[in-house]
């Protein structure tokens, strides 16, 4: 039964059917490379793109043959590598992270969002700014990470509560409760201290310029191993997608399976907004996006996910530079400006009922 | 069975299965002309009278107490204008203090009650007022007004608001409409409309002054701060028309709730049904949050913690929640004008800071149920 349902989108399970199911195997394979190529390009695009016009040799020489004494190597390797860099990398996390969330909790509107995480972080990076007077990006980012972590742990041991462990109708009623108690919190260290407001106001928005690049190495590791617990439980969440008991039916051990899960997306959408801020939209609508072209097969789903999302916010990044020029427009800004029309467009082509 | 003496007048009767030791768990209302009749849960009449009782006293305490506190009983005797002992009580009371708590009991009961619609309708618990685009519209006029025309007469705000929140419900529904409507495709819609607009806000907030950007803020958090009698008037048509409505649809939504074929089969034309109901729900919301701000969760909380109560039956549930959403909203505005006084916390901040914990209470206190 199950597998009938997905022989569109899988290597020929239905026999009855082996030509078609093999051709789409063939066309989302070789889908894979295209996105490839397409992150390539963006990130070609955002490194080669700037204030200061560098030729695209000069470009090559910066990352094959750095020359410290040299200005324009200097912009490539410090300014724009690293900010290309980011902005991929949180690009992947987070529409990975939302595609898994999905997945888990079987609603079209759950994002990393619904774990609390953003208002996590948002929350803890508010009352550190206005209580402890830091203002780094990377202490910044130390506090995001820990904020989103703790409220993410938090939301999913009070959705886990009682019988059947985490349904997905208790992590997000939980998840919901979380974020609006810790949102109302932030307002309110807003509304009353306008130091904290003028410090964050930028930050809150979500932004990758002036990213330092130490910062990226140092989370890219736990990032990359994040996005593999994510490819390698592909096959598990496209079942559990379908029910826990037709998962449970099928031998998964589901408790296992959901807290797998859910480190990777705390990981995943945690280091994202350490080091962006709380970017809203990817993690939501990017797993549409790819859902409306790969099916429901989650093998698919979050690989295209990953570099779907990791192009796109680095298209919207080069967009944001380039809308406002000489000054720029924020990239969680410019994800939703152009992401929202393509995702309308996408709804009213794509979901016919 | 015809009772003669009962003729015409409402009966309640327990539908009792001949001498089962089991108490049915729904009392049927009932009269028999007009033919007419419904059930409800048992646990409603006891779950409104102390809903209502609780919230009648908490009126009186909150109109009593301030910077010029008033005994309890002459709160009563100055709001029924019964002669009272000091002439200033009238001013305090029915100029300052009544107007406003009223305001949030309203206000609490019409976004309560189109929550209740909108889950219903998507069948999604974490659907509230806002998947409509109606708090991103009315946040859009409203935010618009305030950083690019500070200096406009004080109904522009609202009337931009009410614009924006109804203008861009209607481009969403227009948007998704095929054939039909279908909900899967009003929530998408609905978050990439929302998306774009609240970016666009982002682009205004973040160019504004400070100080204009903190007022942006507090509308966007809601806050019944200063509301008076004519607040009420603008709210009131909306009330006496758009509740009913609801309320009177209980069936209805039951039925809706089942999916789309079961509500057809039990002969409900689910679009017209569907339509009117999602516009009474953009109606309610946007008349509440022009005069108020973008007060979030009540549309969110209070019908879950009404199911919790009474059961999901919409009979009995939908006036739980309207009864509980203007207890909340009364709540959270009592709550921040006095606790520290004389600073106002924002009604929008309190219900988020007591609701959630209370809510996550019943979700604990629940939790083999769920």
């Amino acid at each position: 039964m199950t597998t009938a349902t997905f022989s569109s989108s899988q290597r020929s399970s239905s026999p009855r059917t082996p030509s078609r199911g093999h051709r789409a195997w063939l066309l989302l394979m070789g889908g894979i490379p295209f996105c490839i190529g397409l992150l390539l390009l963006c990130m070609l695009a955002s490194i080669a793109f700037g204030a200061a016009d560098i030729q695209p040799g000069v470009v090559w020489a910066a990352i094959t043959a750095f020359d410290s004494t040299d200005t324009n190597h200097l912009i490539i390797q410090t300014l724009r590598l690293p900010r290309a860099l980011t902005a991929a990398l949180v690009g992947a996390a987070l529409a990975t992270a939302g595609a898994m969330m999905q997945g888990l909790t079987r609603n079209p509107l759950a994002d990393p969002g619904l774990l609390g995480i953003q208002a996590g972080a948002a929350l803890a990076v508010v009352a550190a700014v206005l209580l402890l007077q830091i203002n780094s990006l990377s202490t910044y980012a130390i506090y995001a990470f820990v904020g989103a972590g703790v409220t993410a742990i938090g939301v999913y041991a009070l959705g886990s509560l009682g019988r059947g462990g985490p349904t997905p109708f208790k992590l997000t009623v939980a998840g919901a409760a979380v974020t609006a108690l810790l949102s109302s919190f932030t307002t309110a260290i807003l509304l009353f201290n306008e130091r904290t407001l003028e410090e964050v106001r930028f930050w809150l928005v979500g932004s990758v310029a002036g990213r330092d690049m130490t910062l990226v190495l140092q989370a890219s590791p736990y990032l990359f191993a994040g996005l593999l617990v994510a490819l390698a439980l592909g096959r598990q969440i496209t079942t559990l997608a379908l029910g826990d008991d037709v998962a449970v039916g099928l031998g998964q051990n589901v408790a296992w399976i959901k807290g797998l899960s859910t480190i990777a997306v705390v990981m995943l959408a945690g280091i994202a907004v350490a080091l962006a801020g709380p970017i809203g939209f990817v993690g939501l609508v990017i797993p549409h996006v790819v859902r409306f072209f790969v099916g429901v097969d989650y093998r698919w789903i979050l690989p295209y996910s990953m570099l779907v999302g990791a192009s796109f916010l680095v298209a919207s990044d080069v967009g944001g530079r380039l809308i406002a020029r000489p000054s720029e427009l924020a990239v969680g800004v410019m994800t939703a400006l152009i992401g929202g029309p393509v995702f309308i467009a996408l709804v009213l082509w794509k979901v016919k009922r | 069975m015809t009772n003669s003496t009962l003729d015409s007048k409402t009966q309640i009767t327990e539908s009792n299965i001949s001498a089962a030791p089991v108490r049915a768990p729904w009392l049927t209302l009932q009269a028999q002309r007009p033919a007419w009749s419904f059930k409800v849960d048992r646990r409603v009449p006891w779950v409104l009278l102390m809903t209502l009782l609780a919230t009648l006293l908490l009126m009186i305490w909150n109109v009593g107490t301030g910077e010029f506190p008033i005994a309890p009983l002459d709160v009563i005797k100055t709001v029924l204008h019964i002669d009272s002992a000091n002439a200033d009580y009238n001013f305090v009371v029915n100029t300052l203090r009544l107007p406003r708590a009223v305001v949030a009991f309203v206000v609490g009961v019409m976004l309560a009650l189109s929550g209740a619609v909108m889950q219903t309708l998507t069948r999604n618990p974490l659907a509230s007022p806002d998947i409509t685009g109606v708090t991103a519209g009315a946040s859009m006029g409203a935010v618009m007004m305030i950083l690019l025309w500070p200096n406009a007469g004080p109904n522009a705000l609202p009337l931009a608001a009410l614009g924006g929140g109804t203008g861009v419900a209607l481009v969403i529904y227009l948007l998704a409409w095929r054939h039909g409507d279908s909900p899967m495709r009003l929530i998408l819609v609905g978050i990439g409309l929302g998306a774009t607009l609240s970016a666009f806000q982002t682009i205004l907030m973040l160019r504004a002054e400070i100080d204009q950007l903190q007022r942006a803020l507090y509308w966007l958090t809601g806050s019944i701060y200063a509301r008076s009698w004519e607040h009420l008037y603008a709210l009131l048509p909306w009330f006496v028309v758009l509740v009913p409505v609801v309320l009177l649809a209980s069936r209805q939504l039951n039925a809706l709730h089942l999916g789309d074929e079961v509500a057809q089969g039990v002969g409900v034309p689910v679009i017209l049904q569907r339509g009117l109901l999602l516009l009474a729900s953009v109606g309610l919301t946007a008349a509440a949050i022009s005069q108020v701000g973008a007060l979030g969760f009540v549309g969110l909380i209070a019908p879950h913690i009404a199911r919790r109560l009474v059961g999901p039956a919409h009979e009995g549930a939908l006036v739980v929640t309207g009864v509980l959403g203007g207890l909340l909203v009364l709540a959270a505005d009592f709550v921040g004008r006095t606790l520290f006084a004389p600073i106002e916390v924002p009604a929008g901040i309190v219900i988020a800071l007591v609701g959630a914990p209370f809510f996550i209470f019943l979700l604990w206190k629940h939790r083999g149920e769920l």
